[in-house]
């Protein structure tokens, strides 16, 4: 189980008081009625679904609440960083996705050849 | 040698730790022995020369025990305190006796001596290594009839207890500096060094002692004195240091992310009567912000010719049951090693009388210090020699000793052989904490090499074996400082892997790489030969290392022994992965209190004692318990249901309505906010007044409903189905949070601070008139959709003027605690007056009368408030809200949509199926095209027909058609209406 750091409550916590949320940093559009069916679907049914260093929101659920963004690397599932909504895009160098970090079958289990 | 009197012919008087005046009795097979308080199960059998306990998985042969611990592949029993207190399973080496503990073998019929199972065995060249694979391939129908039958009464070892568990079990979280796992040496001293520097320390060790290798190792001194006496003295002062927790008889069997770890503490399994206040087993969830694994290492045995045979044992176990125990094993024993460490285990036994027939050694050169040793003692030391076969049926009565390379063979007659092909380091923690391994070449072992977590490896299981090193390295992984120093007697050298000489490559014999699941080295090699090349196929097919003891004598061997036939270096060939638990854990643990009703908590409302008093019948609506139907005597679900329906309509009738969710939205922006949330406008709706409203989501469908009260300019009493509650509170934090977080608004969950009476009927106004304060509830004065805050019976209210059932009614929310007593009020002067009580079934027949919709029944995620027949619930002059965007999509604004319609069947005394499909052709040939499907149907009381509710392929336009629902039997003759069947003008709702 993971530890979580809330940026909010300033405290890592269980992964048990959280409830992912989604990619991050996809705002919604400010004259949302007037948009082409082309950008509502960029904005509402596309993800990037990346593998490696994803931005996604958490919310702390059962802490105090708040929605936040994080930083993770889906291949070592790590949380690289979390910061408060409505803050910028926090750039961290690309760590994920690369071969060493990637466990394929032959690396964790035995070379298959 | 004497032996002490009952406690078993080969105790050993002054051998062991056990105090000869303190016994247990116990049966095995039904048969009663004497043990000594602190015997394990194996000790205590084997003090009385009982070596055979139990029956192989897949051939039936005769096994004993191999082991004095955890590792135990071999002695498998059943423990039980009486019928509903049985464990199958149960490791022999670990299980403790207890006084009046019944044991009793498995695997075998009709007894452990003689077991028709056995004849398994001269079959078993048609049971090798991918057998099931390939034999129960066709024909494809005898595979239900014939094979499975036949393999689920094979498969598996000891029965399952058919009682209900009586025990309970606890759980515990906790937090500490370091854990350490494993209190031998290297554990004990590091939880010394760590609690120096005052961090908070968890010490735990899965045996009843602390001391690990000592238990065994009876020659080691630390700090000047004998190393087992050290190892307790040390316990007890840890215990008394108030930053330390020692737990024995505690498993740490899983390490995961962010250093959590899983640990088991066997509570009472050794105690004859357990406290009834104290749990069988306790589950700890410990978060360590360091981990120092001091998990030691396990003993290999050798892969030979039948060396499966009981009284074949781990060299180590044999010296924990004679240093420990004080069991000799037999009285002439025979030694096969690769390895220094079965020589020390010899010098025990010869000094305590035991005779040694032979100390076999594959190896050329064995250590000179231990030859002079043997020599000393009078053993001899066959070097360069190797066992390849043994003889006896229950237990081993010979061993067939031959030079390397060939030569004579000759048969040497012993009682028991004990084996040692050197160590293994047990990684298993590291690896579970995804740390990476290398091969140590040297010594044939893996090694923990990167670590992933803030985690430590000490002693054995990192490859330390001298004793000074392994406790420098210790006290530096602990962080503080402490003054010890340790003597080992002898150096320990040697070690191989894979099958050693007499176990093939090409001999037909069976030499066990896996005891528990039979799995021999011709197996492993046959796997290679017929292409399984990965480790992780050669595992399956062959089942190596797949048992409940999860290879931990045999993966070494297994994978050596593939590595040899694929001609690859080993670290290429690799290893399975580690997965937790390290060893078996009972569900009872894992599962703690979360059974019977704590299983998953049911909510009740604040009147359901008050309902259950009145006969309810109650259905599960998410976790809430609801009253269901309240049904007379003699009545039945539908008669009660008609009755219900009827009086609501022809007098009036109570409903408990506290499950529905509900949210208080306050703040100046908090109409604004509804604005955004809902499809309709709420700017406009004045504070006493109330608006169904639609919620959707950004694709455009219908994600909740429910009426919203305004109270006052800045707080709305909005309310939500009662599934939807948490949701919809999470969307609507959501929203306020990150898109619209200008807005001055907050939100709280209500739900269970409101209790809810709905009084509906056309006596509603009347059964509540007398109770009401504050608030003229007169017709004209609080039409229908008003809302006020008043009193009811002196209590704090808010009363809406609200109807789900198309009747004069009214919503009374009373805080929860004066729920029951309003209720009781309420319903005593309803009561004479002709209402009645109804539950959800009626309200769900008065709600489908009128055609109100149930989100979640009449919708399905895919249905827009426009399929609904609801499109005047969304605004048309708002600039915006949540859905706005997704409604324009051409897909959701396309003719011949689905559309909520009525249905009318042709036979009005036919009930249609929810779920039913739609069509317009019965006769069109399959498969048919489907307009649709049934939403709703019930029998209506009130309409004297059935009615039903239906999303039908562009619905409103065939009010008037034809359609048929096609069931199994028969097929339904319905016509498309609109969505109101009773009171269409609906002038009831405002009388």
């Amino acid at each position: 189980m993971l530890l979580i750091h809330c940026p909010y409550c300033e405290e890592d916590r269980s992964e048990l008081e959280f409830r992912w949320a989604g990619e991050a940093h996809i705002a919604r559009p400010e004259n949302i009625s007037a948009i082409s069916d082309e950008e509502f679907a960029e904005y509402f049914f596309l993800r990037n679904n990346e593998k490696g260093l994803t931005y996604e929101r958490w919310r702390h659920i059962h802490g105090c609440g708040r929605f936040f963004n994080a930083a993770r690397d889906t291949v070592s599932d790590r949380f690289l960083t979390t910061y408060k909504a409505g803050m910028p895009k926090q750039l961290l160098p690309e760590t994920g996705a690369s071969e060493k970090t990637v466990e394929t079958y032959e690396a964790t289990e035995g070379d298959a050849r | 040698m004497s032996a002490s009197s009952n406690s078993g012919t080969f105790r050993i008087k002054g051998a062991g730790r056990l105090t000869p005046a303190r016994t247990a009795r116990f049966t095995f097979d039904g048969k009663s022995y004497t043990a000594l308080e602190g015997d394990t199960v194996a000790s205590a059998l084997l003090a009385h020369g009982v070596h055979l306990l139990g029956r192989s998985f897949k051939y039936h042969r005769p096994r004993g025990i191999l082991s004095a611990g955890p590792e135990e592949p071999n002695a498998l029993i059943d423990v039980s305190r009486d019928a509903a207190r049985r464990q199958p399973n149960v490791r022999a080496t670990v299980q403790e006796v207890f006084d009046g503990a019944k044991i009793a073998s498995q695997n075998r019929w009709p007894s452990l001596k003689f077991d028709v199972g056995a004849v398994n065995n001269l079959f078993s060249p048609f049971f090798a290594a991918g057998f099931y694979y390939k034999t129960f391939m066709w024909p494809r129908e005898a595979w239900v009839k014939i094979y499975e039958p036949f393999i689920r009464r094979a498969a598996g070892l000891g029965v399952a207890p058919t009682e209900e568990d009586p025990d309970h079990y606890a759980n515990r979280y906790a937090h500490c500096d370091v854990l350490i796992a494993g209190a031998g040496v290297a554990g004990l001293t590091a939880a010394l060094s760590a609690a120096a520097t005052g961090q908070s320390v968890f010490l735990v060790d899965e045996q009843p002692e602390v001391g690990g290798a000592l238990h065994y190792d009876a020659a080691t001194t630390i700090d000047g004195q004998n190393g087992y006496d050290w190892a307790q003295a040390t316990a007890a002062k840890l215990k008394a240091m108030p930053n330390v927790t020692v737990l024995t008889r505690t498993t740490v069997f899983g390490y995961y992310n962010h250093g959590f770890l899983g640990l088991a503490e066997r509570v009472t399994d050794h105690v004859a009567k357990p406290g009834k206040d104290l749990p069988r087993e306790r589950l700890w969830q410990v978060r360590a912000k360091k981990v120092v694994l001091a998990t030691g290492s396990i003993e290999r045995h050798m892969v030979f010719a039948n060396n499966d045979r009981p009284g074949i044992m781990l060299a180590s176990a044999a010296r924990t049951f004679l240093n420990h125990h004080g069991v000799a094993v037999g009285r002439q024993v025979g030694v096969y090693t690769a390895h220094d460490s079965a020589y020390e285990a010899a010098f025990d036994l010869k000094r305590a009388g035991v005779s040694i027939a032979a100390i076999v050694d594959c190896r050329a050169d064995p250590g000179e210090a231990l030859l002079a040793e043997a020599r000393r003692l009078g053993i001899s030391v066959l070097s360069g020699h190797s066992v390849t076969d043994t003889g006896g049926r229950l237990r081993i009565s010979s061993m067939t000793v031959a030079r390397n390379g060939g030569g004579d063979a000759r048969r040497i007659a012993v009682d028991a052989l004990i084996v040692s092909a050197g160590w293994t380091p047990s990684v298993h923690l590291f690896s579970q904490s995804r740390g990476k391994l290398r091969f140590d070449d040297v010594n044939q072992r893996f090694l923990p090499n990167i670590y992933a977590q803030d985690c430590v490896s000490v002693g054995s299981c990192n490859g330390t074996d001298d004793l000074a090193e392994l406790i420098d390295e210790a006290i530096a992984a602990g962080g503080g400082s402490v003054g010890l120093s340790g003597e080992n007697r002898f150096e320990w050298t040697g070690g191989m892997i894979g099958a050693a000489e007499g176990a093939g490559p090409d001999t037909t014999v069976k030499a066990f790489v896996d005891f528990q699941h039979d799995v021999t080295a011709k197996d492993i090699r046959l796997a290679v030969r017929e292409g399984m090349h990965s480790i992780e196929h050669i595992k399956r097919f062959t089942t190596n290392g797949m048992a409940s003891d999860q290879g931990k004598l045999s993966n070494m061997h297994g994978l050596a022994i593939a590595a040899e036939m694929l001609d690859r270096p080993i670290p290429q060939v690799g290893l399975t992965t580690f997965r937790a638990p390290y060893t078996p854990v009972t569900y009872g643990t894992l599962v703690g209190h979360s059974r019977g009703e704590l299983f998953d908590p049911a909510r009740k409302t604040p009147m359901h004692a008050l309902e259950t008093a009145e006969g309810a019948e109650f259905e599960d609506v998410g976790n809430w318990k609801r009253a269901w139907y309240y049904p007379k005597r003699g009545e039945d679900m539908l008669a009660a249901v008609n009755r219900e329906c009827r009086t609501v309509r022809e007098v009036a009738g109570v409903f408990n309505g506290s499950t529905l969710g509900k949210i208080e939205v306050v703040g100046p922006d908090a109409a604004q906010f509804l604005n955004l949330l809902y499809t309709n406008a709420w700017d406009n709706l004045k504070p006493g007044k109330s608006r169904y409203g639609i919620m959707t989501r950004e694709d455009g469908f219908v994600y909740d409903d429910g009426v919203v009260g305004r109270l006052a300019e800045d707080r709305f009493h909005v309310t939500t189905t009662t599934g939807g509650a948490p949701r919809v509170l999470h969307h609507m934090e959501d929203y306020l949070q990150t898109e619209f977080p200008h807005l001055r608004v907050w939100l709280t969950s209500t739900t269970e601070q409101w209790a809810v009476i709905a009084v509906q009927g056309p006596k509603a106004r009347e059964i509540i008139q007398p109770f009401v304060e504050g608030v003229d509830i007169s017709n004209e004065a609080f039409p229908h959709m008003s809302v006020a805050e008043c009193s009811v019976m002196g209590v704090p209210a808010r009363l809406f003027r609200v109807s789900f059932t198309g009747e004069l009614g009214y919503e009374i929310n009373v805080p929860a605690d004066y729920g029951p007593a309003v209720w009781k009020a309420i319903w005593e002067r309803a009561e004479p007056m002709g209402a009645c009580l109804y539950g959800t079934e009626t309200m769900h027949v008065l709600r489908a009368e009128k055609g109100y919709i149930i989100v979640g029944q009449d919708t399905d995620g895919t249905v827009t408030p426009h399929d609904a027949g609801l499109g005047w619930a969304v605004s048309s002059k708002k600039p915006d809200f949540v859905g706005i965007r997704g409604l324009k999509r051409p897909d959701l604004v396309r003719e011949g949509r689905k559309q909520l319609v009525g249905l009318l069947t042709k036979d009005p005394s036919l009930v249609l199926e929810e779920g039913g499909q739609i069509v317009a052709d019965p006769n069109q040939a399959k498969p048919m095209t489907m307009l649709g499907h049934v939403t709703s149907a019930y029998w209506s009381e009130n309409c004297g027909r059935s009615i039903a509710l239906a999303l039908v392929a562009g619905g409103r336009a065939r009010i008037g058609e034809t359609l048929h629902v096609p069931l199994k039997d028969r097929t339904i003759e319905v016509e498309v209406t609109d969505m109101v069947f009773f009171d269409k003008d609906g002038g009831r709702i405002h009388g």
